[in-house]
Formats: C-alpha cells, structure tokens, sequence
C-alpha cells in the first residue's frame, strides 16, 4: 500500500466533499426550511462560475473577482427567489421541479447567449498557480488547499450562523415548523429570500472555486446538482450537519473508488475487464450508498428533530 | 374539383422538378452544451466551403440542414432519422461523436443514402460495420495514436500511464497507443465521460506510478480542464505529457486569454496543420481567419473538406444524384483539394494519409497555433480494414 498516495487521495477527496457541501447547503437549507425543491440550483452554481470568470479578466485578480462576484450571485438568487420560487412555493412539489427544471433550461441557454459555447478558462495568481511538498513525494496544487480551507471556513460559519444566532434560531426554527414562525409575527417573507439567496451564494462559490480547475463550462451545473441531491439525502434534509458528513463521505468515496477500485478488481478479474469495469462502479457507489442508508434510515443520517 | 386536383398535382411536379436542382446535406453536429464550440467551428467551415463553391455543386444548388445532436447518441439519431426521413436529404454528413456516429449511422445506410463522417472514427465503422456508402474526412480513432506510440518510441520514452475517457472513442485511443508503444504500460485510467471534469485523482496515480510520460485523450472542453489540471499538479518536468485531439486551436485563444503558457511547446499528433502548404488549405485558413477572427480548428478542416468531397461526387455524375455509383466511384478516388494535401482511400473508405507531429508555438502576430515538427507516417492505413469485406 503506498500511503503517500493514499494521503494525497483523502485530500483530494475531501476538496471534492467540501466543494460538494457548498452546493449541497444551500440545496438543504432551501429544501428544508422553504420546503422548495431547486433543480435550478446548479444553474446558479453555473452562474457564479462565469459571473467570477468574467470579473477575473476585467479586475485582473481571481480574488479580487470572487469576492465581487459572490453578492451579485447573492442578487441573482434574490431575483430567482422574488421573479420565479416565491410564486411555487404554495404548489406542490411536482410544480417546483418543473418550474425549476424550466428555469434551468432558460438560464443554460442565458449563460450560452451571454457567454458563448467555448467556457472560460480562469487565470490563478501565481502564487495560488503551485504546489506545496507536505512532505516526501506529496505534492498538492496550493489551490486545492485553498478549497479545502475555505470550504472549513464556511462549514465553521455556517454552523455558527444556524446555532449561535438570532438568524439562525429563525431558520431552525422555521425548518421545523414554520406556520408556528410565521404565527409568532417573522416575516417569513424575508426570512425566506435571505435563505434563498445565502444558498445561491454558497452554491455560487463552489462554482467559482472550480471553475480555476475545470474552467466555467454551459452545462456544469446540471451534473453536480445530482450529487448535492444524494448528498442531502444521504445527510438528511435540511440538515447542514448531515450535509456537511454525507458531502465529505461521498467525496472521499468518489475519489478513492476512482483511485483504488481498478487495483481491487484486479485481484479477480482480467486487467482489461477491470479498468472497464472499475470506473462504471466506482461512478455506481455514491447511489449504491444512498440505497444502503434510505433503506436503513428513510430520512437520511441526520434528520432535522422536529417535523 | 378536377381543376383542383391537376393545380396540386401540377404543384407537386413543379417542386419535385425544385428538388432535382438543388443537392440537400443533412450535417449532424453539436450545437448545444459546452460541445457546442466544436459544433459552431464545424459549422463555420461547412458555410465558408458553401461559401468558396459559390453556393453550387456543379449546376445543383445546395440546401445545408443543419442538426444539433446535443452531445448525445439517443439525440443523434433522432436528428439523423428526420434528416433522412422527413427532410429526404441525399447526403448526410458531419458526427464529432463516436457514439453518435455509432448510434446513427443505420438510420443513414438503411434508408440507402450516402453517410460521410467528418470526424468520428470508431473501429467498427473501419472494419466489420464497414459499408460501400460510407467514407470518412477525417481519420480511424486508432491511428493518431498509434502515431503517438511511434513518436514515444523515437524519443526513448521507456514507460507511460495512460488517461482517457470511457467511451468510444477513447478505448480507441488507448488501444492505439498501446499497438504501436514498445515500452511499458504503467496504469490506465478510463474516467466517466462526459461528466467527470477533474482529474485529481488519476493525476495523483499517474504520478505515483513512476511513469516517464502521461498520455492522455481528452477532447472539447475536458482537455481544457486536464491541461489546467496538469500544470496545477506541476508535473511538466517529472511526467511530460503527450496528447492526442486534447490541446486544439479552439482551446488555445482560452489557454492564451489566460496566459496558461505551460501549453506552449507541447506536442501531439494529427493528419492536419494550418502550415500544410497547398493552395486549399492557405485560402482555408486565410479566410476562415479573416472571417472569425481564430485559427480553424482541425474539427473545422475535416468539416471543410467532407462538402469539397461531396462537391467532387456530385459534379462527377453531372448532378444526376440517382446515380450513386458514380457518386461512390468519384468519392473513393478521392480526387478532391483536400486541405491535407493529397490521400486515397482504403477499402474501408478509410483515409490512408500522412500523420504529423504538431508543436505549440507563437504566429508571426503572437497568436498562439501549431507548426509541424515531423512527419511521423507518410500513408498510414487502420488496422481494422481487413476486417471490411469491401474490395
């Protein structure tokens, strides 16, 4: 077993989760406090990622452009909120997911028009451009670092923000009964676009925070959204505890499938059956798991208490 | 009622009669999603050979469809099966995809129309599936590879990790590579296609498995994504990296928006180049310049010669489209201006063609292109043409 490698896999998986778990809180605050199911979402993550890749060129710094960048995410997901989910959020849940499917589609084909089929590449400052040596042999880019550490920082802020806050106690509150919110005299009408667009923020931020690696592509959205559902799932929903340990576990999952699978095939098969064979599995098990758990605990690893 | 009948028939003569003067080509292609960029390149040659031509195939005038197979074999050939049937065109041209291509091409051969291929190269479209109405502009997905494999073998690279995608066309490459590679095989990675986008994983393996070269496949918007990837990992000096249909004149203007200058001297192969030098490929290259702004990318040259191609069968019959052994005959002499210079074709339908090893560099304006290093075959043919039972 080579352990550096081992090492610098956790790591990679773990930038994985944590990019995951930004895209998946603001799925799961919206889904569980507004009771609103988003599959435009990733679209806003799409959004962020060109909004970012634009500001980059015109400021000429990626740092510069994400902090720029991430409130007027935060206005467009108002504007999302305001224009289109707060006229859904009385119907059930099939018209959210068209309503939402719709508006992926028209903000796709938005970011196309604006933007052009090609996708930006996003320059990095060079200091954020290289590597660092943890030590002998395991060399990581610095930017994945910095992904790592910001997606801590916000793990840490959010959790501070639902448990130590008046904001927070509001959003708890609602997440678990939010007739009884509203009937204690919250504007549940602002409390609602706030959470709204602090998704949309954070979702955003994932997209900016990748788009340095995998550059601001049409279409990006519409494939991690699918991941941040299973996360949700998996941690419970409206759960940011269960979204934070169900992104970091599917993250390591995903990655280490894809690094060790091929190896452990080979034990039993051919080794042309199992580089075939391993990456359809390995893209198979983050389901497989969700399987497991909803058969086993149906409202995900960490329900919200109250219901 | 009788008066009625004799106008509507009288009509539908008069546009049968149209139809006759003009040669309709259904081009099937990606405009939608992020591929869209090799579609709308693709596109862009298709109009300036329209354009060169004057508009005419000989005394028919041409009517272009276009259609978008959104990245997806089930939407290619629905695409496809209403070019054929509903649009009744008499040529269908075009697929980026392999799998498309794949998905697709019954719909073309079955109604009993000629199929061109303007990209994809899939090995049984080469060998088994081969078919007397099918050519291809472009080339056999194992065969830039293999060229590859040839290069690595000249410059005494003793063992390579591979990653590509899984589908088609990467199994392909990967098969290439391997058939023509003398040193050893130290891992291969196939990673989930179109979805996957970051490679840390595989990059982290490919290193650890102490390779002296990375070969990899990844084309349209991954590629860009991988070579950001690659230099962020900072592997340039430790395992140099040998592409094929991965670095590409579409993702250079974005390599050099970004000053990604890790790009510049890397290598791959190809049967094309912008230098080719016949008097084809300069008014190529110098109008499609001149009109977009960008250099063509090689989707748009294989693109640019599948009309030239057509045009050459169309005007060898005299326009007579029902004479489609004529229109074969015409096509396997492949006795068109073709933008790579001369080539001939295989039993398959195959290109048998020179293959080119290209290098980044800076044009004369700063621009960064590709020049030709070597030539790596002079007329190459696939492996799987003697599985075709064409003569």
């Amino acid at each position: 077993m080579d352990y550096t490698l081992l090492f610098v896999q956790v790591l990679n998986g773990l930038q994985l989760g944590l990019l995951l778990f930004l895209v998946a809180s603001g799925l799961t605050l919206v889904f569980g406090i507004l009771d609103f199911v988003n599959l435009a979402h990733g679209s806003i993550y799409m959004i962020g990622a060109f909004i970012c890749a634009s500001l980059t060129f015109v400021l000429g710094n990626f740092l510069w452009a994400v902090l720029v960048a991430l409130p007027l995410t935060g206005l467009v997901g108002y504007a999302v909120e305001l224009l289109v989910a707060r006229r859904l959020y009385d119907k059930d849940h099939l018209d959210h997911v068209l309503g939402t499917f719709g508006l992926l589609l028209v903000l796709d084909t938005l970011a196309h028009m604006i933007w052009g089929p090609a996708g930006i590449t996003v320059p990095l400052p060079a200091w954020l451009d290289g590597q660092i040596e943890l030590f002998e042999g395991a060399n990581i880019p610095v930017f994945r670092l910095l992904i790592i550490g910001t997606g801590l920082a916000v793990a840490a802020g959010l959790f501070w923000l639902v448990n130590y806050t008046r904001l927070g106690m509001l959003i708890r509150a609602g997440a678990s009964n939010r007739t009884m919110v509203s009937a204690l005299g919250i504007d549940i009408q602002t409390l609602f676009a706030l959470v709204f667009a602090l998704g949309a923020m954070l979702s955003g931020l994932a997209g900016m925070l990748i788009s340095p690696i995998t550059g601001a592509t049409i279409g990006m959205g519409g494939q991690i959204i699918i991941t941040a559902f299973v996360v949700i799932i998996i941690g419970g929903i409206g759960s940011m505890k269960g979204a934070f340990i169900a992104a970091v576990l599917i993250g390591l999952i995903d990655t280490l499938g894809r690094s060790f699978l091929d190896s452990l095939f080979e034990l039993v098969m051919s080794e042309n059956a199992a580089e075939t064979a391993a990456p359809a599995v390995s893209a198979m098990m983050i389901y497989i798991l969700m399987a497991i758990i909803l058969a086993v605990k149906p409202q995900g690893l960490f329900p919200p208490k109250v219901r | 009622m009788k008066k009625l009948l004799g106008a509507a028939l009288a009509a539908t003569m008069l546009t049968s009669l149209a139809q006759a003067a003009e040669v309709k080509i259904g081009f099937v292609t990606t405009l939608t999603t992020g591929a869209a960029v090799i579609g709308k390149d693709q596109e862009k040659a298709v109009n300036l050979a329209i354009e060169h031509m004057g508009g005419k195939m000989g005394d028919l005038d041409v009517n272009l469809i276009f259609a978008d197979d959104g990245f997806k074999p089930e939407t290619g050939k629905q695409v496809t099966d209403k070019l054929v049937k509903q649009d009744n065109v008499d040529i269908v041209a075009g697929y980026i995809w392999s799998h498309v291509l794949l998905a697709s091409r019954k719909s073309v051969l079955d109604a009993g129309k000629f199929l061109i291929t303007a990209n994809a190269g899939p090995g049984p479209v080469a060998g088994k599936l081969c078919h007397e109405n099918f050519f291809s502009s472009s080339w056999q997905n194992d065969e830039t590879p293999m060229a590859m494999g040839e290069v690595l073998n000249q410059k005494g690279v003793k063992s390579i990790y591979i990653i590509a995608p899984n589908y088609a066309a990467g199994k392909g490459m990967v098969a290439g590579v391997k058939r023509t590679f003398k040193g050893e095989i130290m891992g291969t990675d196939m990673t989930t296609w179109p979805t996957q986008l970051d490679f840390s994983a595989e990059l982290a393996k490919a290193k650890a498995s102490g390779a002296e070269g990375l070969f990899v496949f990844y084309p349209g918007k991954a590629g860009g994504a991988f070579m950001k990837q690659y230099q962020q990992a900072g592997l340039k000096d430790s395992l140099p990296l040998y592409t094929t249909f991965t670095v590409d004149a579409l993702s250079l203007p974005k390599f050099q928006a970004a000053d990604f200058t890790d790009v510049l001297g890397s290598q791959f192969t190809q049967q094309w180049d912008p230098t080719i030098d016949n008097a084809q490929n300069k008014r190529f290259v110098a109008d499609f310049r001149a009109k977009h702004g960008s250099y063509p990318s090689f989707y748009a040259a294989q693109a640019y010669d599948s009309i030239f191609l057509i045009k050459s069968a169309v005007e060898a019959v005299g326009g007579d489209l029902t004479n489609m052994d004529g229109m074969r005959a015409a096509m396997k002499s492949a006795s068109y201006p073709s933008v790579r210079g001369e080539y001939t074709y295989g039993n398959n339908h195959m290109p048998i063609q020179a293959y080119y090893l290209r290098e980044v560099v800076k044009d004369s304006d700063g621009n960064w292109t590709t020049k030709i290093v070597q030539t790596v075959y002079d007329a190459h043919q696939d492996i799987y043409a003697k599985d075709c039972a064409l003569k």
